[in-house]
């Protein structure tokens, strides 16, 4: 099993926002988490990354059979998780190539992996432009400064490409996106995929999950996994509405 | 009060001695103005907190020593001279240790075109007409103590004259070397730079010291920009953290000319710089940026005027502070804008990052417009480094160290940017990772 997520329970500011989540991923998986706003989607995705401000209160999460909550969060990254941000954060002064080699080569470092010098680490990321349809121009750039929004996310997907994770959590990174960066994005994730990695794709809209075909669907409802299903489960999620899982929470909780 | 009062006894009562030491010189005219303006001094007192323009910078640390102006040059090996030098880099350089003009260490490359560099005290030797024209009439001894100060001990500094329509192409590196391992020295750079029309000329002024001695630098630098000149000034400073260091620059910049002035400063003990520029004529354009980086209990201040005399001028300022420790900043960017300077462009702006909880820094941004078709603007900002960064490229499997010198060297490279020539830059990038590894 690759991660696998135990009665975790997550607060901010004193506020309690997972309420005891349940969750396994194998490799090879694509699992989607859907929900309305406020559920703690987001907050699962930032928790795995390991962002600080979220205090674990209760409970277990492994990953690849490690202590994932013991790791600080570049320790994640190098063991091999990797979030796209809902929302990429700007860093002026910081080029995209700048940032990603200095990434590439601490996890190569931490694997025991020799550094890339600047010839190899160039062939490898034009490799990688590609899946994106990237523009060059871009690499320069100061890290997401001025970039529209489906220049974020495909900046996202980029960079998941060229660190190639075993665990990828996608945060939204539908949101906003046309269909054509949608389609973009998508292709990016597919053609990712391989035996020995999984992706969580955190998500509103069923719509991504036309491109992206996840093995299980999971709904979140305040804090805590209400149902899970196949990627039907998705479908009859549009149709209804999340206010049919409002009414069956009743029961559930 | 007290303490005031026995130091400037302290620089009058040395005086006598320094005349002496002088052989001959008493009756030229660079001597009567020493005499002349340590009649000024003692007539002036030390600013202290109560004085508005020194509020947050609190000088009696420096008032506590009693310093002696530097007899003669000191030996310094040219191997120590050559980790300040840019690598690579064609250029004139000129050496002064303790404030005196060093032959052997200096290389002035053969310029054609009578460009005028050399020491300035071989230029009073030889009544420089251009020393009498603008000598002392940029900085006013008369009203502030340290300038005061200054011209009574003025013993040397660089003198460059560029004559009308002629590129100096290769830039001009001022080296000021402190070293006062046996006692407290006291140094007086005294520069004057003079651009005719057309003309252009990129020079840095750069202050260093060999030792972490306690040492006492006074510097007065004067810049006319002629007519459509264009120059190009940066000050670095990477001097002993015991170091004082006291400048002041004073710019005059005629019809469209351009002036541009980038310093990049590691402080001493306690560092007061005063840049100041005017704009004598219409179409001018002008340049400030600075950065610094403090730590322990440093403090550095930075104090810059930009005086909008005429109209149709463009001025600029970028003014970064990084602070750790218990250092403290100052920034005070005074923008006048005269009664008749109509269409006036003035963007300021400073940003201070504070990497300790005990760091304080004061900014203070003052806009006098007279005039009512302009446009300015000041911003000021004093913060920590951004989380919200910081999470991003450790999730990206950058460590903490390393994530939060990438935040902090993007935030110095905004000012190292602008300066023009790569192997300036290249050496400031090594100051800078020296910094941020210790």
């Amino acid at each position: 099993m690759l991660l696998e997520i135990k009665d975790l329970h997550a607060s901010i500011e004193g506020k309690e926002i997972l309420k005891g989540i349940n969750l396994s991923v194998n490799e090879g998986e694509i699992h989607a988490i859907m929900g309305p706003n406020g559920s703690g989607k987001s907050t699962l995705a930032q928790v795995l990354a390991g962002r600080e401000e979220y205090k674990v209160t209760k409970g277990e999460v492994f990953f690849k059979g490690k202590n994932l909550l013991d790791l600080a969060p570049e320790d994640r990254a190098r063991e091999g998780i990797f979030l796209a941000f809902q929302y990429p954060v700007e860093i002026p002064g910081v080029s995209n190539t700048n940032m990603l080699k200095t990434a590439v080569n601490e996890i190569r470092k931490y694997r025991g992996e020799e550094e890339y010098d600047a010839m190899e680490f160039l062939q490898m990321i034009k490799s990688k432009m590609k899946l994106v349809e990237l523009e060059q121009a871009l690499l320069s750039r100061a890290v997401n400064e001025g970039y529209s929004g489906g220049e974020k996310k495909r900046n996202e997907i980029f960079q998941m490409a060229v660190l190639e994770p075993k665990l990828a959590i996608l945060d939204e990174t539908d949101s906003g996106l046309d269909i054509d960066a949608l389609r973009i994005v998508a292709n990016g994730v597919n053609m990712l995929k391989s035996p020995d990695n999984a992706t969580i794709v955190v998500t509103h809209y069923q719509r991504l999950l036309n491109y992206i075909v996840p093995d299980f669907v999971h709904v979140l409802y305040k804090g805590r996994i209400v149902k899970s299903g196949s990627k039907e489960l998705a479908l009859e999620l549009e149709e209804k509405g999340y206010d049919f899982i409002k009414d069956d929470s009743g029961v559930l909780v | 009060m007290m303490q005031t009062n026995e130091i400037n006894k302290w620089y009058i009562s040395i005086f006598d001695d320094f005349e002496r030491n002088l052989n001959g010189e008493s009756k030229s005219p660079i001597h009567q103005l020493r005499r002349k303006a340590i009649q000024d001094f003692s007539q002036l007192s030390f600013p202290t907190n109560k004085d508005e323009e020194w509020r947050f910078t609190n000088i009696s640390p420096l008032l506590k020593h009693k310093f002696n102006p530097a007899i003669n040059v000191s030996y310094v090996a040219k191997e120590e001279v050559d980790r300040f030098r840019f690598s690579g880099l064609k250029c004139s350089l000129m050496v002064f240790v303790n404030g005196f003009f060093s032959d052997e260490l200096s290389n002035i490359r053969s310029i054609k075109d009578k460009i005028t560099i050399k020491s300035i005290s071989t230029a009073f030797k030889e009544n420089n007409p251009q020393i009498q024209k603008h000598f002392d009439h940029y900085a006013d001894s008369s009203a502030q103590i340290f300038t005061a100060l200054s011209t009574a001990y003025i013993m040397d500094g660089a003198f460059i004259h560029v004559p009308e329509n002629i590129i100096v192409e290769e830039p001009i590196h001022i080296l000021f070397l402190s070293t006062s391992p046996n006692g407290k020295i006291l140094s007086h750079p005294r520069n004057l730079i003079i651009t005719e029309k057309n003309s252009q000329l990129l020079f840095i002024e750069h202050y260093a010291g060999l030792d972490n001695s306690i040492y006492f630098t006074n510097a007065v630098t004067e810049i006319s920009v002629g007519e459509n000149a264009v120059v190009h000034h940066t000050k670095i400073q990477e001097e002993s953290k015991s170091s004082f260091h006291i400048a002041r620059m004073e710019t005059v910049q005629e019809r469209n000319s351009c002036f541009t002035s980038n310093m990049i400063s590691l402080g001493g003990e306690i560092t007061r710089n005063d840049f100041n520029t005017r704009f004598n004529n219409t179409g001018g354009e002008s340049e400030l940026n600075g950065l610094f980086l403090i730590d322990d209990s440093q403090l550095f201040d930075a104090h810059t005027l930009i005086d909008h005399a005429s109209p149709h001028c463009n001025s600029h300022e970028l003014y970064r502070g990084i602070l750790d420790g218990k250092s403290r900043g100052v920034f005070n960017g005074k923008v006048i804008v005269r009664k008749d300077a109509q269409k006036t462009n003035a963007f300021q702006e400073n940003n201070n990052i504070i990497l300790s909880n005990e760091a304080l820094v004061d900014t203070k941004p003052q806009l006098e417009i007279f005039a009512d078709d302009v446009k300015c603007s000041h911003g000021a900002t004093v913060g920590q480094l951004d989380n919200e960064a910081l999470f991003y490229l450790k999730s990206r499997g950058i460590g903490e160290e390393k994530s939060r010198d990438i935040l902090i060297h993007a935030f110095a490279s905004d000012v190292v940017r602008r300066i023009k020539i790569d192997k300036i830059k290249d050496h400031i990038e090594n100051i800078l990772t020296e910094k941020f590894n210790n």
